[in-house]
């Protein structure tokens, strides 16, 4: 499957596992926020690497202290209206100094990408909505801003 | 004024671009409704009863003579030759074609003006005393610190979908002009005990379904922190606010059911983790600050003998300079007001060829400059008394200068049933026959400060709650009735009117307006104002009149 990572169109083999699936003992997975914490020990000896989908109204302060060293937390975005994904991000990069990637993921439109990459995402799901191209685009809707974020 | 850099007119050129593709994905059939929707309110356009709405952005209510030609250009060629001022600054047009709207931006980009953020659950164009730099109790000019807000408000990545929509208004003088205390945030130029001026803070006011007055978070907020401070509560609103239900999205709301505290300490909590980062510094505030410096006064306008003359000879002339004009700082110059509420008029509309004129006086009179006011009228901010009776002459001539601001026909009305698809009831009408009742000017004058305001439904577009006189239109088995509101105050004893007693009928209103100023007259004492007069004797007397005769 395609995504956008680093501002690339990339080749990505990672699924989600939902909580009422087993856990495959290779392979890159996410899991949510409720799984990781209370499987985190079983999760962490399986084969393959494991990074955690976050939903917007999931308190960051969990997972702090697991945050060195995961190598992927996906922002689940359930509307496009709900803005706190992106204070999400930018507190993953700020306050949690998180630098592993940050990828965007459900119902969200093209033409919140350039916001969604300055607040600190780096990686983009895909979908019939947002077309690789057009993605790739929206991440130069402007070329000016007023305000520092992340990026 | 603030003069655009090449960073910002690229920033809204840009923005005219991805708003022409987002209209074309639309009617490709490429975006729904829905997201459409969402991306449309941010550029200020909404989707109305006839046609759609577009509300343009007036930075703080200041505007230059080029800009208004431009705003009567596209009135004339895009719209039906009108527009619409609004309480919070802005400019709307009520015709406009959707497949046009692209287009009217990129006009509008041409002198510098822009649709971003007039509507949407974002932060809003930031709004103040309209007096700002002029009036005699100013303690600083808030303008620098509203275009410095602007900036940071305008495309803000990580709070361009908020639970809700978010108004930020500044105040910089003793007596609140901007309606601060009714604002999600609003901000106070204060000097503290050391002599330093900084801000005063107040959060969850706001007006709407449920008005609630706005509660003091910080008592004094240095300059060098004013961005890092909002950066912090509107982080905690981000994240925080409910998004369960839209009318209890507001940060009030919040405020109201975390309590101030609770919430006093999260913004606390967030903004010593972050304070430093978003420094403002002296000279970045200097800078700005040099973009607002008064305009060349002439130091002996006052010693012309001319206007106290004219003053004596004619009587109409000194009513006007009485009602409609203001003191100014410098000697020799008042702030002349606009009157955008003619008797047949719908209050804040102005034509094309009004604008044009407007822009001329203002040239000729006042720098170039006009500011659009909370009340939903204009301000010459700079005019030598010499100059005023030739600008009457002209403004008279235009339908301008009806002598009422400040008085019961200085209606602020939104635009009702006639224009709205949320109205339940007509406002533009109701204000019509107050006008006729009220057309005798000695009677209007002796009446002093009242503020009627009207809203066609509980949304409160023209702020009924805090009208000193509000008129609320509500839907009763299809009629439209109006529920009646009495001693609300937007100013500093901010207060939220308190309600008279049943809705009355339409053909009733205005005989109730009527009872309500009789028992004024009646039971004030000598220069009793309205509002002092209805604290000081509630709302009973007022109440007996009208449920009397009804």
């Amino acid at each position: 499957m395609q995504i956008i990572k680093d501002k690339k169109i990339t080749e990505d083999h990672w699924q989600f596992v939902a909580d009422d699936q087993d856990i495959p003992q290779a392979g890159d997975i996410t899991v949510s926020m409720s799984r990781w914490l209370n499987d985190k020990d079983a999760l962490v000896r399986r084969g393959g690497r494991t990074g955690i989908r976050i939903r917007s109204t999931d308190q960051l302060e969990g997972i702090a202290g697991d945050l060195a060293g995961m190598p992927l937390v996906e922002l689940d975005i359930a509307m496009f209206g709900d803005g706190r994904s992106f204070s999400q991000a930018w507190l993953l990069r700020n306050r949690y100094h998180y630098r592993g990637e940050i990828r965007a993921v459900g119902n969200y439109l093209i033409d919140q990408i350039f916001y969604l990459h300055r607040t600190g995402v780096d990686a983009f799901q895909l979908d019939e909505s947002r077309k690789p191209e057009a993605a790739l685009a929206a991440l130069n809707d402007f070329s000016v801003a007023y305000q520092p974020s992340v990026n | 004024m603030y003069q655009y850099t090449q960073d910002d007119q690229t920033l809204i050129d840009e923005r005219v671009a991805q708003f022409r593709g987002q209209t074309e994905r639309f009617l490709k059939g490429e975006l729904d409704a829905d997201q459409f929707r969402a991306l449309r309110l941010m550029n200020g356009l909404y989707i109305q009863t006839h046609a759609p709405m577009l509300r343009v952005a007036g930075p703080y209510g200041l505007l230059s003579s080029r800009q208004l030609r431009k705003l009567a250009e596209i009135a004339r060629n895009y719209d039906k030759g009108y527009c619409h001022f609004t309480t919070r600054q802005n400019i709307q047009y009520n015709w406009p074609k959707l497949e046009e709207v692209p287009d009217i931006l990129a006009e509008l980009a041409e002198v510098q003006m822009h649709a971003i953020q007039t509507s949407g659950n974002c932060m809003r164009n930031t709004t103040t005393d309209p007096l700002s730099g002029v009036c005699k109790d100013e303690i600083e000019d808030p303008r620098p610190y509203c275009e410095i807000i602007r900036q940071w408000t305008t495309l803000h990545p990580e709070f361009a979908f908020l639970p809700r929509k978010f108004k930020i208004a500044v105040s910089g003088a003793l007596h609140d002009r901007a309606a601060t205390q009714f604002h999600d945030i609003g901000l106070h130029l204060v000097k503290n005990d050391a002599g330093e001026v900084g801000f005063k803070v107040f959060v969850g006011g706001g007006l709407g379904r449920t008005p609630v007055i706005g509660q003091v978070i910080r008592p004094f907020l240095e300059k060098k922190h004013l961005l890092s401070y909002l950066e912090a509560i509107v982080r905690i609103y981000n994240l925080f606010g409910r998004r369960d239900n839209k009318y209890k999205a507001r940060i009030k709301i919040l405020v109201k059911e975390e309590g101030l505290d609770k919430v006093a300490e999260l913004v606390e909590q967030e903004w010593q983790s972050n304070k430093d980062s978003l420094e403002l510094s002296n000279e970045r505030i200097e800078s700005i600050k040099a973009q607002f410096a008064p305009p060349d006064h002439e130091t002996s306008a006052d010693l012309d003998g001319s206007f106290h003359k004219r003053l004596q000879e004619n009587p109409a002339f000194a009513t006007w300079v009485q009602q409609n004009t203001v003191d100014h700082r410098v000697p020799g110059y008042r702030a002349a007001f606009i009157s955008l509420k003619a008797p047949d008029a719908p209050p804040g509309d102005i034509t094309d060829t009004q604008l044009d004129l407007v822009a001329d006086l203002a040239d000729r009179f006042s720098f170039g400059e006009v500011r659009s006011t909370h009340r939903q009228n204009l301000v010459l901010t700079d005019v030598k008394q010499t100059d005023l009776f030739t600008l009457w002459q002209e403004l008279g001539a235009a339908k301008l200068a009806t002598p009422n601001i400040g008085t019961a026909t200085d209606i602020i009305c939104c635009p009702g049933l006639d224009f709205c698809s949320l109205a339940n009831a007509g406002s533009i009408g109701i204000t019509r026959e107050i006008n006729q009742a009220l057309d005798d000017l000695d009677y209007l004058h002796d009446l002093g400060d009242i503020k009627i305001n009207i809203s066609g439904c509980m949304n409160g577009c023209a702020h009924q709650s805090v009208g000193h006189i509000g008129i609320l239109g509500v839907d009763k088995k299809g009629e439209e009735w109006y529920q009646i509101t009495l001693g609300g105050s937007s100013e500093n004893e901010a207060a939220i009117g308190d309600r008279l007693g049943p809705a009355v009928a339409k053909d009733q209103i205005t005989r109730a307006i009527q009872d309500i100023l009789d028992v004024y007259i009646k039971q004030r004492q000598e220069d009793e104002s309205f509002l002092n007069t209805v604290k000081r004797v509630g709302i009973t007397p007022f109440k007996e009149q009208v449920y009397a005769n009804h």
